[in-house]
């Protein structure tokens, strides 16, 4: 470095003298550091809902041979299994589909393919955390059409 | 940018190990949760469509299939823990190989509760 090119440096004034020290100045903002935070976050929240979920499911009673629309029914009459598998199924799908985005950035390196996999993968995210979203709404446990001796007990009651 | 395969430079141990086994059952329990929400939507078509196709699945085969799954699942939940406290505790870094011992030791424990009990439901007959 020659010497009026070092005194050129010394001499340039400091914008903003009393501005805290940043060490990235761009403004791409802070996405991955948010999804970084909430994969942890949900990761948390994931193991107690799915560990419940599964116990309850596969552990409890009768376990898998228990599973039939009654199941189902007896659980999504009540308000508190509802609000359970809804915030399951959004994180899980939140958890998941970021976790995939990551994995999609690392290995598909040709900038169409990516992009077509991003596309298929963000498509499947809403097309399936909405109905799931829209079956837990909608549901009914005593449709009016359908063999009494499929339903849950409460039903003819 | 490298011209080598993003993903293969990783050269080590235990850490490279348990990030392909995190990254693996991670996928896998994506896929299985697309179908699954699926499956469980047909409790909206009616209870037989529901009840016709979870009876498919009441089968050995697909017993074991859960078996794998909940193994897949008890092992990125518990890996999923050692990573954060890799993360957010100060002695992490210098635990994270006792640590991944810890989580083989729960996951054993946690399958040695559960198989049992699963497999009784899948082959107990009934
Ligand atoms: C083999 C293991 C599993 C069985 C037998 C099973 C069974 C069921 C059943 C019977 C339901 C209906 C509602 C309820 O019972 O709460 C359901 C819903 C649900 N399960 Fe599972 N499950 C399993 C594993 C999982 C896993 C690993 C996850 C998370 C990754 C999961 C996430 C969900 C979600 C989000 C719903 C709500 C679906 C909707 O909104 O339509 N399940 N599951
Ligand atoms: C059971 C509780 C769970 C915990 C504690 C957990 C924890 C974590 C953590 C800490 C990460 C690391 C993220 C990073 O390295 O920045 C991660 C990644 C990931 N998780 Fe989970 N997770 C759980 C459930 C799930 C579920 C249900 C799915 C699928 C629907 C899933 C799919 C993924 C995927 C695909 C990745 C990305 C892996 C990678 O980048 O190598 N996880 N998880």
């Amino acid at each position: 470095m020659t010497t009026t090119q070092t005194q050129a440096a010394a001499q340039l004034p400091i914008e903003n003298p009393g501005e805290a020290y940043k060490r990235r100045k761009t403004t791409r903002g802070n996405f991955e550091l948010y999804s970084w935070v909430f994969m942890r976050a949900s990761g948390v929240v994931l193991l107690v809902l799915i560990f419940v979920h599964l116990f309850v499911n596969l552990v409890a009673g009768e376990g898998i041979t228990a599973i039939d629309f009654g199941f189902v029914a007896g659980k999504w009459a009540s308000p508190f299994w509802q609000v359970i598998d809804l915030v399951m199924l959004w994180l899980a799908m939140l958890h998941g589909t970021n976790g995939m985005r990551t994995i999609v950035n690392d290995y598909a390196e040709r900038d169409g393919l990516r992009m077509w996999l991003k596309i298929a993968l963000y498509t499947a995210f809403v097309v399936v955390t909405v109905l799931g979203t829209l079956v837990i709404f909608t549901f009914d446990p005593c449709p009016a059409d359908a063999p009494a001796n499929l339903l849950p007990s409460f039903c003819t009651a | 940018m490298p011209s080598a395969p993003a993903g293969t430079l990783y050269r080590g141990r235990e850490g490279m190990w348990s990030w392909v086994a995190h990254r693996v059952t991670g996928v896998l329990i994506f896929f299985f949760l697309l179908v699954h929400v699926l499956d469980t939507s047909l409790v909206r078509v009616s209870p037989e469509a529901y009840n016709a196709v979870i009876g498919t699945y009441k089968n050995p085969i697909m017993g074991l299939g859960e078996a794998g799954l909940v193994a897949a699942i008890v092992f990125h939940a518990f890996n999923g823990i050692r990573l954060m406290l890799v993360d957010f505790w100060s002695k992490g870094t210098r635990y994270h190989r006792v640590m991944l011992w810890v989580v083989m030791g729960l996951f054993v424990v946690t399958m040695a509760g559960f198989l049992p009990r699963h497999l009784m439901h899948v082959f107990g007959g009934e």
